[in-house]
């Protein structure tokens, strides 16, 4: 069994390279801590890839990789539709993982009847939605044009601790809606745009119910701080910004160098 | 069927005279609603004929945001009474959502009509609403059904608003596809959905849709509201995704915790046509075609 070998490629857009050495960002997996109210993280790597297209002669490595991968080629999201539905399947994943081990740790154990009772919707939803992904990319694009299973590092997460929980919580769920919001104006395939909107509609009351699990009152579950007070707008982010905000808890790598831009520049 | 003709039968459609029982005139709003959308009409034309012209266009870009627009008068003008009812008194968490929902709802209406404006149509007007329903619901206290009875209503409702906006955004996307409104439109559906989730919560239900809405009540025990409840969660019980069944078809690799079925249904929430949404808000807008053709 082959270990897929996958690179978060952040920089998508930016195709300058330096001379000698085509120096990436790269996202820079594990050891995240979660500070404050965000998990961004960029990484730097000095690592070669090249992404489809771009043939160039590696240098010699000095320092051999102790544990070679026979195929070193990362696994690319890919492009079109099918680029998109990966891109959702790799955040289902995640939040998959990372339900599962929330019902694992001290906080839910010892949490409110009705606080596990969201934490069991939730897992479920998620676990729903990875499942049914993996099953429709691949009746759709094949087995070896879908992500394979991740693996992720949620080290950096005290699953025995609420609020780690629940900010972490906040923060998937509050970076699914965006990531949705901004993946409509990329999908071509009218079904996969309701597919996708069946979707963060639940994403959007998953974040909802938590943001009230960590303040119920001041309109926190739609606060000022997610929902634009001015136009009444929720968020929108594009893949690069969501993937190097999730890339953090995900070890394997993948790149995302053809996903589909928007139609109409929105 | 012409426009014209089909406008002229909305305005003497017998759905929308005040002597016929609610319950006749939600039945009569389907059937209605299928002729509405067929013509692609947004139902928001009904109370101001003159403006008909200066929108319909074939356009269903410009059909959907019509139809949003409509949607969020209602919901924009439900939550301003509510505020200004009193109903909420004492409901701290319940005060704080109806407020920051208000906001949001206002928000929506204004930057509907502005992009409206910006393509070159002309908004719709708001109609007149009855958020008693003809008497079903007396949301606001107004007719002394008492201070519990019209929260427990005024909840509900909100509800039901919340989660037909969701669904009714839902099912317009397709025609906002390649627009500059498709992103906007959904990042006000998901507002919508959070809102839903939190108005759901305040009532002690779950934030999402089980079955076809079996975990929430609906806001009065009438036949009117039972009926029109069913048409607000009409369809969520589907459990087809992507043409695969995702309670048979599917062998889940993390084990599902309690009902596989619920499970399914809640994950997904389902879209409504503008035929099925209008029928929904119809219930609540008052016809001011009776005696009177004018300009609104």
């Amino acid at each position: 069994m082959k270990k897929p070998l996958v690179k978060v490629d952040v920089v998508g857009t930016s195709s300058k390279k330096t001379k000698n050495n085509s120096r990436r960002k790269f996202i820079k997996m594990g050891g995240l801590g979660i500070a404050g109210s965000t998990f961004l993280l960029y990484g730097c790597s000095e690592e070669e890839f090249n992404p489809g297209g771009e043939v160039e002669t590696p240098e010699p490595d000095p320092t051999p990789d102790p544990d070679p991968d026979p195929d070193p080629v990362a696994f690319d999201l890919g492009s079109g539709d099918v680029g998109i539905l990966n891109y959702a399947y790799a955040l289902e994943q995640l939040e998959a993982a990372f339900y599962t081990q929330v019902r694992a740790g001290d906080y839910y154990d010892g949490a409110p009847q009705d606080e596990k009772d969201i934490f069991d919707a939730l897992y479920n939803h998620e676990v729903i939605h990875r499942d049914f992904f993996k099953a429709a990319i691949i009746a759709a694009a094949g087995e070896d044009n879908t992500l394979p299973d991740l693996e992720f590092d949620v080290s950096s997460i005290n699953f025995d601790d609420r609020t780690s929980v629940l900010e972490t919580a906040m923060l998937l769920e509050d970076t699914g809606v965006g990531a949705y919001n901004g993946a409509g104006d990329r999908i071509a395939d009218e079904t996969y745009l309701t597919l996708a909107g069946k979707i963060v509609s639940v994403e959007a009351r998953h974040a909802a119910a938590i943001r009230s699990l960590i303040d119920p009152t001041g309109g926190y579950f739609a606060g000022d701080d997610i929902v634009d007070p001015s136009n009444g707008l929720d968020v929108a982010r594009d893949p690069a910004d969501v993937l190097a905000a999730a890339g953090g808890f995900i070890t394997t790598e993948f790149t995302a160098n053809n996903l589909p831009e928007p139609m109409t520049g929105s | 069927m012409s426009i014209i003709k089909l406008l002229d039968e909305f305005t003497s459609e017998k759905l929308t005279t005040k002597s016929s029982s609610r319950r006749e005139m939600f039945s009569t709003l389907s059937s209605f609603g299928k002729k509405a959308a067929m013509a692609a009409v947004p139902f928001g034309l009904a109370t101001n004929k003159a403006s008909a012209a200066a929108f319909f266009q074939e356009n269903p870009a410009v059909d959907a945001l019509q139809l949003a627009l409509t949607l969020e008068y209602l919901e924009a003008e439900f939550y301003m009474k509510a505020l200004d009812s009193g109903v909420l008194n004492g409901n701290q968490r319940a005060m704080d959502a109806y407020m920051q929902i208000s906001k949001h709802e206002d928000a929506h209406v204004a930057f509907l009509k502005a992009g409206l404006e910006g393509a070159g149509a002309t908004p719709v007007e708001s109609p007149t609403f009855d958020f008693t329903a003809g008497g079903a619901f007396d949301p606001f206290n107004d007719n002394g059904i008492g201070q519990e009875t019209a929260y427990a209503q005024l909840l509900a409702l909100a509800q039901a608003f919340e989660d037909t906006g969701v669904r009714a955004y839902k099912g317009q996307a397709g025609n906002l596809m390649g627009t500059a409104f498709l992103e906007p439109a959904l990042q006000i559906h998901s507002v919508e959905a959070r809102h839903a989730s939190e108005i759901r919560q305040i009532r002690g239900v779950e934030g999402w849709i089980t079955g076809n809405g079996d975990n929430a009540a609906a806001p009065a025990n009438s036949e009117t509201a039972q009926n029109a409840y069913a048409a607000v969660y009409e369809g969520e019980g589907n459990t087809m995704q992507g043409g695969l069944d995702l309670t048979t078809d599917i062998t889940y690799a993390s084990e599902i915790v309690g009902d596989l079925n619920a499970a399914v249904t809640q994950a997904f929430d389902e879209p409504i046509t503008a035929e099925q949404a209008t029928a929904i808000a119809s219930l609540f807008i008052v016809s001011d075609s009776d005696g009177d053709d004018s300009d609104g």
